[in-house]
């Protein structure tokens, strides 16, 4: 029974990954730009989620309402001033200046909140489980974030399919100069995509928060579990990042059933395994002409 | 009424010169076809007007606004519409999503996807193809009907022949009198002459980013033609 309940745990694990890649994926796919800022930024929405929370004493679920908005505004201004200027430099400008930001944001949260680690205290809901059978409980926290995670994937791929502004999106990233000719600006459609895609950030990072405890430099693990999400499902697949992030979870929470300082290390050589036997991944994006 | 002025137009790339001082008008509701042989300058003229290139020198007026340093996505709410060399239509979304994103500024007038389908049956069959999956002759018909999405007054057409068997290029310029008779005004570029001088009101000919020969089809002789395309 424990292996079930490590592999139900991976699951949910898994749920917070796919969220937390949700918008890396979305930045490759769109704009082609890796984002190596990812995870640094993921904590500094946890961060921020803190001092909303000491400040105005609420619900780390109800300073959601005010980190994620305030997240989405910090991609926009990130696009616009940084991103979009690298990118008319060159392709490997944006991974540069992203490597960069990564490393000021990191070292910024350190300044300001010293290396301790800390939580988003979540009461009596962080302790809530519901009891399956009597060898396996779920808890509620880890359950909610993976039907968010869910959720918010299935909302991304239908605003990209079926509104106008998730159509510019597409348009933009397989054809950024045709698209000036439809009357739109790619790089106000590139803003708007990494305003999302922080969005997501903001969302998976306060959870990241809740969900255990967080210090300044972890960010650099959530990046590389991201990427792995990302890679595992198949680059330009939304759902891709969902399976992917499961796979993961559930490779690391087998890993530390086996043993507890296994669990991210077989996470990494499942990754290694895909890359070595399905390199573009489990859900590759059709291929067109 | 003049609806397109251009006047000594200079475009450069780089340290390449590809137009040199061109002078161009164009009547509102007129079809000009600008003709040459490659590398005489026709898709540099054109982006040129769409704003995809900026001229080094010389004014692009458009009814009567200086176009010339305006920004190439605001050049379509003004009315101005280019259908790339290329055809450039977007590989991943279906014909009718291409369609509904040359729609997107939303300027009032006759052509919508209704419309468009009407005009162009064979892109009306298309409509749930993705884009990467259509012919060339598919694509240039698409990319038209993209284009007319804007609802534009002047639709430029960049060698729509371009890749074209011959008996596709005339079912897509049999669509053109459907077009203007909205009262678009069109200036296409190709490199087909005769084509370009069953569809058009007035010729211009181009010769290394220089005016050559302009005048009616019906009055310039065969000869006359051939003489300034080639530069003989």
């Amino acid at each position: 029974m424990n292996w079930i309940n490590a592999v139900v745990q991976g699951i949910l694990l898994g749920g917070l990954y796919a969220l937390l890649a949700s918008g890396l994926s979305l930045m490759f796919g769109v704009m082609r730009i890796v984002n190596l800022a990812h995870g640094a930024l993921a904590v500094l929405a946890a961060y921020l989620g803190l001092l909303v929370v000491e400040h105005l004493g609420i619900s780390p679920f109800l300073a959601l309402v005010i980190v994620v908005p305030l997240m989405a505004g910090v991609g926009y201004v990130l696009q616009a001033g940084i991103f979009n200027r690298a990118l008319a430099v060159g392709s490997l400008a944006p991974l540069l200046a992203a490597f960069g930001l990564s490393v000021v944001v990191a070292q910024l949260l350190q300044i300001g909140f010293t290396s301790d680690t800390q939580s988003l205290s979540t009461g009596s809901l962080g302790i809530a489980s519901i009891t399956i059978t009597s060898d396996l409980a779920v808890g509620v926290l880890p359950l909610l974030i993976f039907v968010v995670g869910v959720l918010v994937i299935a909302a991304i791929q239908l605003f990209l399919n079926r509104t106008p502004l998730g159509r510019a999106m597409r348009a933009a990233s397989d054809d950024p100069a045709t698209v000036t000719l439809m009357g739109m600006d790619p790089k106000q459609i590139y803003a708007l995509s990494t305003a999302l895609a922080m969005a997501t950030v903001g969302l998976a990072g306060m959870f990241l928060g809740m969900r255990g405890n967080i210090d300044p430099n972890y960010g650099q693990a959530m990046l590389i579990f991201a990427f792995e999400a990302v890679i595992i499902g198949g680059l330009g697949s939304l759902w891709g990042t969902l399976i992917g992030g499961i796979v993961l979870g559930v490779a690391q929470a087998i890993g530390s059933q086996v043993n507890p300082a296994y669990g991210v290390l077989v996470g990494h050589l499942v990754f290694l395994a895909i890359l070595a036997l399905r390199p573009t991944g489990l859900m590759q994006k059709v291929v067109t002409a | 009424m003049s609806l397109l002025e251009l006047a000594g137009l200079d475009v450069h790339f780089g340290d390449f010169q590809a137009i040199y001082g061109l002078d161009l008008s164009l009547a509102q509701g007129e079809t000009l076809a600008v003709i040459g042989a490659n590398g005489a300058g026709k898709s540099t003229l054109l982006k040129a007007i769409a704003g995809q290139v900026l001229p080094s020198a010389g004014t692009i007026t458009f009814d009567g606004a200086d176009i010339g340093r305006l920004a190439a996505h605001r050049r379509v709410a003004q009315g101005i519409a280019l259908t790339p060399e290329g055809r450039r239509i977007f590989p991943s979304l279906t014909v009718e999503e291409n369609l509904l994103v040359g729609a997107h500024t939303k300027r009032p007038g006759p052509w919508s996807l209704e419309s468009v389908y009407a005009a162009f049956p064979l892109v009306a069959d298309r409509r749930t193809r993705l884009g990467g999956h259509l012919s060339g002759g598919e694509q240039q018909a698409a990319a038209i009907g993209r284009a007319l999405m804007s609802n534009p007054r002047l639709l430029l057409l960049d060698e729509v022949s371009l890749g074209l068997a011959p008996v596709v290029v005339e079912q897509i310029y049999d669509a053109l009198p459907s077009i203007t008779a909205t009262g678009t005004t069109v200036l296409l570029v190709e490199q087909d002459v005769n084509q370009a001088l069953r569809v058009a009101d007035r010729v211009q000919c181009l010769l290394e980013g220089r005016t050559v020969l302009t005048g009616v089809p019906g009055e310039l002789r065969r000869d006359q033609i051939a003489t300034a395309y080639f530069g003989i």
